[in-house]
């Protein structure tokens, strides 16, 4: 090879290198959030500090009730930190946060709108014109692999139809970040991995920031570019280890590979002593 | 994976048609049988009832279903019937249109606003447990005993009925949904129309049901108390004469009213909450 080609090879390679450093799209600053509740008050997270990245695929881990969701929350500006900040681009998140998109373990479809008037809520908002969101939500909803169930109300779609309806809602109105919590908790094995792909795959293609809520470690491993693990109530960062797998990896045939093997075992160590103790809260 | 899901997605479809076509068969079926016994259960009735009134029981009492049909065919050909009947529906009618939409705009009002909720609820409460009828008599002084006292106290039994289901269908949006729409960008009024009113319907029609029998109750109450028309004149100017055969048919003409007054909000709520179709048609599943 001539030096002039590998010359001129190198910049097309060049969008494939991700940028080592970066920009923080969310950051959390020694965050803590108190809950005041008829029992008294109830610490969920104390002492976070973590920034993610733009165009990252973040995973939260952790047993239940160790305050996942209510990072979430904070960074979508349903409610303030009790301590510590958390801001969106350098600046302080005030509530509802609009440039994020919120998917939850409940879809909150409306029932009484087909798969496409779901969809088309979100453009109806932004006042998009109507052929142009027909468009639009006839694309979304061939990314999403619901073509044919246009008409569908909710109540008749399967668990997983659902959850692909609230996900092409979500695209719908291009948020720059996904917060996910939990999202395909409610599926079976083999859909929850569909879905997994999936959601990887979109994030991928469409250059979104994910931060996905997970209770179960094989998931928050398998689809992460970096996990963070938490402890048990008061939640507190224990981990976070960047995932040392391809970024347009085959999670169908992660189950063979020893990376992932090994950062799962090692992860699940952190985890087990806090599980012996889960049952005493 | 977009490929096979289509076909996959084309067999589904239309093995789901299959089984809708036999289970409406089977439906229709079981439809006819329960038509026949019910059909039978009338005859055997309606005999037991003639033969009880002509040897057992005095007809002054039970009156004669023979001569019931023939008093209800004397009024429907000679126009009796469907003079009354008009009047009565009218006032059922505007009555129920009126206290349903004061109703609806009250409930849609106080579920999004609170503090107002909070204040007027003792009031709305102390009314609300006042039986309506007993408001009659200050109807007549104030609206006279034409067709307008019968509509607002008709109104009035509605409202509350209306009103009470709208405010708990405009609360029973979850605050999660609310949020979800607000990260959406949507306003308070983007989210009135699209999630708070859509999910009071249900509830709004259940108020509307459960209103139909009421406004009967009121209009028909208010024109035995006062009044030269309507089907509860009909009952009333009957029982002064002691025909209780006469009484029974005016019964049954204000019965079939409200069968047809039924079947009517019945007709409407399908055609406003074609969702609802949709979940009834669904396979159980637990």
């Amino acid at each position: 090879m001539s030096p002039a080609i590998a010359q001129a090879a190198a910049p097309v390679r060049q969008p494939e290198i991700r940028p080592v450093e970066a920009s923080t799209l969310i950051s959390y600053r020694g965050v803590g959030k108190v809950f005041e509740t008829d029992q008294g008050s109830m610490t969920a997270v104390r002492d976070i500090t973590l920034d993610i990245r733009e165009g990252e695929f973040v995973t939260l881990v952790g047993p239940s009730g160790c305050g996942k969701s209510t990072l979430l929350n904070m960074a979508a500006g349903l409610f303030e930190p009790s301590t510590g900040t958390v801001s969106y681009r350098g600046e302080i998140v005030q509530p509802y946060n609009r440039r994020v998109g919120y998917m939850t373990q409940n879809d909150h479809l409306l029932p009484w709108r087909d798969v496409t008037g779901n969809v088309m809520i979100p453009l109806e908002i932004q006042g998009v014109p109507r052929a142009e969101a027909r468009d639009r939500v006839e694309t979304l909803l061939r990314d999403v692999g619901l073509q044919g169930f246009e008409k569908s109300y909710p109540s008749q779609l399967s668990g997983g139809m659902r959850k692909r309806c609230a996900l092409a809602r979500l695209l719908a109105y291009d948020p720059e970040a996904l917060l996910m919590d939990e999202p395909f908790g409610a599926l079976d094995a083999q859909l929850r991995m569909r879905m997994q792909i999936e959601i990887r795959r979109l994030a991928m293609d469409l250059g979104k920031t994910v931060v996905f809520v997970t209770h179960d470690l094989d998931e928050a491993v398998s689809i992460a570019d970096r996990c963070v693990v938490f402890t048990q109530r008061p939640g507190t960062v224990a981990r976070i280890v960047d995932v040392p797998l391809d970024r347009d990896r085959d999670l169908m045939q992660l189950r063979h590979n020893n990376t992932y093997r090994d950062l799962t075992a090692e992860l699940w160590e952190l985890l087990a002593p806090d599980m012996e103790g889960g049952d005493r809260t | 994976m977009t490929e096979t899901n289509a076909s996959t997605v084309g067999t589904v479809m239309q093995n789901k048609k299959e089984a809708i076509l036999s289970r409406r068969q089977k439906a229709r079926q079981r439809g006819n049988r329960i038509m026949m016994i019910r059909l039978a259960f009338v005859v055997v009735f309606l005999a037991v009832w003639q033969i009880a009134s002509m040897y057992l029981v005095s007809d002054f009492f039970i009156g004669m279903p023979t001569e019931i049909a023939r008093d209800l065919w004397a009024w429907a050909l000679s126009g009796t019937l469907f003079f009354h009947a008009s009047i009565t529906s009218i006032e059922a009618l505007l009555g129920f249109l009126l206290g349903s939409a004061v109703g609806m705009a009250a409930g849609v009002l106080m579920g999004r606003a609170q503090t107002l909720a909070e204040i007027v609820d003792p009031f709305l409460m102390m009314f609300y447990s006042l039986p309506k009828v007993a408001l009659a008599p200050m109807f007549i002084l104030w609206f006279g005993i034409g067709i307008d006292m019968k509509i607002y106290l008709t109104a009035t039994i509605v409202f509350f009925l209306v009103f009470l289901n709208t405010y708990a269908g405009v609360r029973s949006v979850s605050r999660e949904q609310i949020a979800i729409m607000k990260l959406m960008g949507a306003k308070e009024s983007h989210i009135l129309r699209k999630v708070v009113l859509p999910s009071a319907v249900t509830w709004v029609f259940n108020g509307l049901r459960l209103s139909v029998p009421y406004a009967l109750i009121g209009a028909i109450v208010g024109e035995l108390i006062a009044s030269n028309k309507g089907l509860g004149y009909l009952l009333a100017n009957a029982s002064g004469q002691y025909d209780t055969s006469a009484m029974f048919a005016a019964l049954i003409a204000i019965m079939i009213l409200a069968l047809a007054l039924n079947y009517a909000v019945k007709v409407v709520e399908k055609k406003a909450m074609p969702w609802k179709a949709a979940e009834d048609q669904r396979e159980m599943s637990i």
